[in-house]
């Protein structure tokens, strides 16, 4: 049975080498500010006391007044799982954090993917480009001020079928 | 005028019908002929039109039943129907087809070279009509009885090669030329295995032409050149790219290699010249190797070359369906590290038991078989110890090597979050 | 002096438009010759923005985006999403819903692993025989699933707490007959195929990732099996009833298309294996719990949960956030698709192209969960 770090007992062993990377603690997670994040991570992953070899998930949720970057960590020698969470981007202007894919390149197509579709740049990332969505895509779609497609088509003109083609569907199918 | 032609009989049957006044057919008992003296020259060229046009048009024929056949037997092998649905047993399923692909918009790609784009399936399709020209299919039933037939055929088929690469180079596509190199290492290596693998049966038979080949085999060489027909039979799926050496289509890699530009007829044109390049290797098999035409009487000679031939068909379809395909080297060292030597192997085996017994007696060519099975099964153990993968033993299933340390240090139950009712 | 001969490295594109490249994929590679020099992965053609959608939708809805994100493993995907939203709602699942679960789901493994085994060798160059063998088994899988859920491809069989109906009488004798069978259609297949010398040759000693590389880049399930390394959720973290069941876990230690060729083929006699005992240890009883314990419209509380379990893929995992409402704010999917890709270029450089599509076919990606 895999064990989860209990996010107290995490936060105070990262504050017993890095007296001031954690802001705060939970009973499951732990954040750290987005500059003690490569440093952080990198005992994270070499200390043996945590040894979290292998990196599950790098997420982003927005939560209007800012982002936070989620990462979900797993340590198969100690096969134990932790949960680090950070903010960033406060005000929404040009979120910003440092990758993590120099320790772990399992972030290299998430980051991309969270840059894509979140808009969160990963300071340091080799390959900063969309992965999903094609360059020049206005905005990022999982971003909750990105107008649906519903909402954004209200008044195009150029989206809506033409008189003339739904005419002659419609005499098609009459027929 | 050479009248040698009419030692043909299906020639000479024509020929004398239209010019029997002539004296080379009085000669050989007939009374009179349908054209005035004179004309001879005219019932010639009546005659080669009509040999010509019944081969090719039988050949056309044969691929379309060899398509419906092949699609047939893959369904059987598949656990599947296969094509049902146009006459019996999806008889004129081909017939469709090949309709359909008449109708198809012919498309030239802007990158094209025009002129070497529309030549190329022709080069690719008249060697093998060519092939067809030397083929003994039946006794007496030929068009033509080349003195040096086999080395005809080797020349002859070398052109595919050709074709192939005017297809990749002038379709003006990357993916197309990846074929067109492989097309010219591959066949090339293999006409050389190829080339030599007949020379064993060129050494007993004493010569070239394929009527007399197929009049020496009173014992099928089948049986005296193993090594041969071994060799033989794989340069000849390689030389018609078939499973496991498809490498110049490799549907898998290369979407359709050189085919990839070529739509309507152009595509059909080389898809006939492909399943009929396979027919006649299917043939060639048959009358070096297999004994040609001969067989059992009463039952006709010509009733015997195809149902030979329809074997060996069988069998390649089969192989086709079951094999994966080689990789690029793998073919290449097969064919100079593996196949060449063998080739060898058998020259020297067979030449030492033509110098003792020059002429060949019944008994002796079953001496000489048992001795070249002896040589063939040392030489192919031989190689393929050298060349196959070292570990057939399935020793490396089930190891259980901790290649990781995995859960080798529990955390202590005071740092973990307990994780409640909850599963 | 020797003159080398210098030859020009060419870039072609291969999809997202190509026969082997299991759906809309697309890599811009550059070759030396035949051997691969760079390549360069595009994703996209086929994103659908599931993620978006499912902050539209309510908790069940989502059921059915998941389905069509691995096509070819909808049960294993309904499976996550649901572990994750029960471990989002603390929802105690109902025993009979979770064995039926489990059964659908190890039933899903051998579907999708026959898949990606078929597929495999269609890379190498078979022409569909082999393919056409493990459809076969396929279709029977599918049929049983239709029986269970009524559809065979998008099941959106799971619900909060279980599955949303029982498995009718003539399930059981159904499944009886195909597991059966399955063991020697099995045998066949690995006659057909483990001891051919030409997938040996092909295959032995082609893309090697070393445990510590894949590690490090994320990689997971059969592929990190097939290095040796014994990293099975289902065994290390159990989920649903597996700490019930006993099964081996295949590994190999070469890591290389062999390696995650064979293991795949065990895999699928250990699903059986664990199959059998679900089929053993299920009870009768409610197959969801009562709508007052669990309602239809699902609302969980303010909060986030991380459920992962082991896809035929390897990990997926599913991230929900819940801000209280109907709907999740946020839906992520840790798709062992994608991140399986991040050592593409790794495995190819130095490689044939023949080869290239071979390797790739080893990874089994699914396009609809590499996009979403």
């Amino acid at each position: 049975m895999s064990k989860t770090w209990q996010g107290h007992a995490l936060a105070g062993a990262i504050r017993r080498i890095y007296p001031d990377a954690t802001l705060d603690s939970s009973d499951s997670d732990v954040w750290i500010s987005p500059d003690n994040i490569p440093t952080v991570m990198q005992l994270l992953r070499d200390d043996h006391q945590f040894r979290f070899d292998l990196l599950s998930s790098v997420t982003a949720v927005d939560l209007i007044s800012h982002f936070e970057v989620v990462y979900h960590l797993t340590s198969l020698p100690r096969n134990a799982t932790a949960v680090i969470k950070s903010k960033c981007g406060f005000g929404r202007e040009s979120p910003e954090i440092p990758s993590v894919v120099d320790i772990w390149r399992g972030a290299e197509l998430q980051e991309r993917e969270i840059w894509d579709l979140m808009g969160i740049i990963f300071q340091g990332h080799p390959n900063h480009k969309r992965i999903m969505l094609w360059e020049g895509f206005p905005g990022h779609p999982l971003r909750k001020d990105f107008a649906t497609y519903e909402q954004s088509i209200v008044d195009d003109d150029q989206l809506r079928i033409p008189e003339s083609v739904s005419e002659e569907y419609e005499s098609r199918n009459t027929d | 005028m050479n009248t040698a032609f009419l030692d043909n009989s299906w020639f000479r049957n024509i020929y004398c019908y239209l010019a029997g006044d002539s004296a080379s057919c009085a000669d050989r008992g007939y009374s009179s002929g349908f054209l005035p003296a004179g004309l001879e020259w005219l019932g010639f060229a009546i005659t080669a039109f009509i040999i010509i046009f019944a081969v090719i048009n039988f050949a056309l024929g044969a691929v379309l039943v060899y398509i419906w056949a092949e699609r047939r037997m893959l369904g059987r092998i598949q656990n599947r129907t296969g094509p049902n649905r146009w006459g019996p047993f999806g008889i004129f399923t081909s017939v469709a087809d090949a309709i359909k692909t008449l109708f198809k918009e012919d498309i030239v790609p802007d990158d094209a070279d025009r002129l070497l784009f529309n030549i190329a399936p022709i080069i690719m399709v008249f060697p093998v009509f060519l092939v067809l020209a030397v083929i003994p299919f039946g006794a007496g039933t030929f068009v033509l009885d080349l003195n040096i037939g086999l080395l005809f055929v080797i020349a002859v088929t070398s052109m595919s090669g050709l074709a192939v690469v005017l297809a990749a180079w002038s379709s003006g596509n990357r993916v197309s030329i990846f074929a067109g190199m492989r097309s010219v290492a591959m066949l090339i290596s293999y006409e050389i295995p190829m080339a030599l693998a007949v020379l064993g049966v060129i050494m007993i038979a004493g010569s070239l032409s394929l009527g007399a080949i197929v009049e020496a085999q009173d014992v099928p060489f089948l049986i005296v050149q193993p090594l041969g027909f071994f060799v033989f039979v794989i340069a000849a799926q390689a030389e018609t790219s078939r499973t496991p050496f498809d490498i110049i289509e490799a549907e898998s890699e290369l979407a359709a290699g050189y085919l990839n530009d070529y739509s309507s007829m152009k595509f059909g044109i080389f898809f006939l010249a492909e399943f009929l390049a396979t027919i006649a290797a299917a043939m060639i098999i048959v009358t070096v190797f297999l004994g040609g035409w001969r067989g059992w009487d009463p039952i006709p000679s010509h009733f015997w070359f195809f149902a030979k031939t329809m074997l060996v068909l069988a069998a390649i379809i089969w192989l086709r369906f079951s094999w994966p395909r080689l990789r690029i080297d793998q073919i290449l060292s097969l064919a100079w590290k593996g196949l060449f030597e063998l080739t060898l192997i058998n020259i020297v085996a067979t030449g030492i038991l033509i110098a003792i017994w020059p002429e060949p007696t019944y008994a002796q060519l079953w001496i000489m078989a048992g001795i070249n099975w002896a040589v063939f099964l040392v030489s192919i153990w031989a190689i393929s110890k050298l060349l196959g993968t070292s570990d057939y033993a399935r020793d490396d299933e089930g190891v259980h090597t901790l290649a990781y340390p995995v859960a080798e240090d529990e955390l202590p139950d005071d740092l973990t979050l307990s994780k409640g009712a909850v599963r | 002096m020797t003159t080398q001969l210098r030859t020009e490295p060419i870039t072609v594109n291969l999809g997202p438009q190509h026969p082997s490249t299991h759906g809309v994929f697309r890599m811009r590679v550059t070759f030396d010759g035949e051997e691969i020099v760079d390549v360069e992965p595009i994703f996209g053609y086929l994103h659908r923005g599931s993620e978006k959608l499912a902050e539209e939708r309510t908790y069940v809805q989502v059921v059915t985006l998941t389905d069509r994100m691995d096509y070819v493993g909808s049960m294993l995907n309904n499976q996550a999403y649901m572990l994750s939203v029960e471990k989002l709602c603390s929802i105690k699942p109902s025993p009979r819903g979770v064995w039926l679960r489990m059964i659908a789901a190890e039933l899903q493994r051998i579907a999708s692993h026959l898949v990606a085994v078929g597929f495999l060798i269609q890379d190498l160059g078979a022409w569909g025989t082999p393919l056409i063998y493990t459809m076969r088994e396929r279709e029977k899988i599918l049929d049983l699933f239709e029986m269970l859920c009524g559809a065979r491809i998008t099941n959106s069989y799971l619900r909060p707490g279980g599955v949303f109906m029982d498995a009718p009488e003539e399930f059981w004798p159904a499944m009886d007959k195909l597991l059966d069978e399955l063991p020697a259609r099995l045998d066949e297949l690995d006659e057909l195929l483990t001891a051919n010398e030409i997938i040996f040759s092909r295959t032995k000693g082609v893309s090697v990732l070393t445990p510590e590389q894949m590690i490090n880049a994320s990689i997971t399930g059969p592929m990190l099996r097939a290095a040796g390394v014994d990293w099975d959720l289902r065994h290390r973290d159990p989920y649903d009833f597996y700490d019930q069941v006993s099964f081996e876990r295949p590994l190999h230690h070469a890591g290389d298309n062999f390696a995650r060729y064979w293991v795949r083929i065990q895999e699928m006699r250990e699903s059986i294996k664990i199959i059998r005992q679900c089929e053993r240890l299920i009870e009768p009883g409610p197959v969801r719990p009562h709508h007052d314990d669990v309602p239809w419209l699902v609302r969980p509380p303010v909060g986030d949960a991380y459920a992962a379990i082991e896809h035929s893929k390897g990990e997926l995992g599913f991230y929900l956030v819940s801000d209280g409402s109907i709907s999740p704010y946020r839906c992520h999917v840790r798709a062992p698709s994608l991140i399986n890709l991040t050592l593409l270029r790794d495995m190819l450089v130095g490689e044939l192209l023949a080869d290239m599509f071979v390797s790739f076919g080893s990874v089994d990606i699914n396009m609809g969960e590499v996009d979403r």
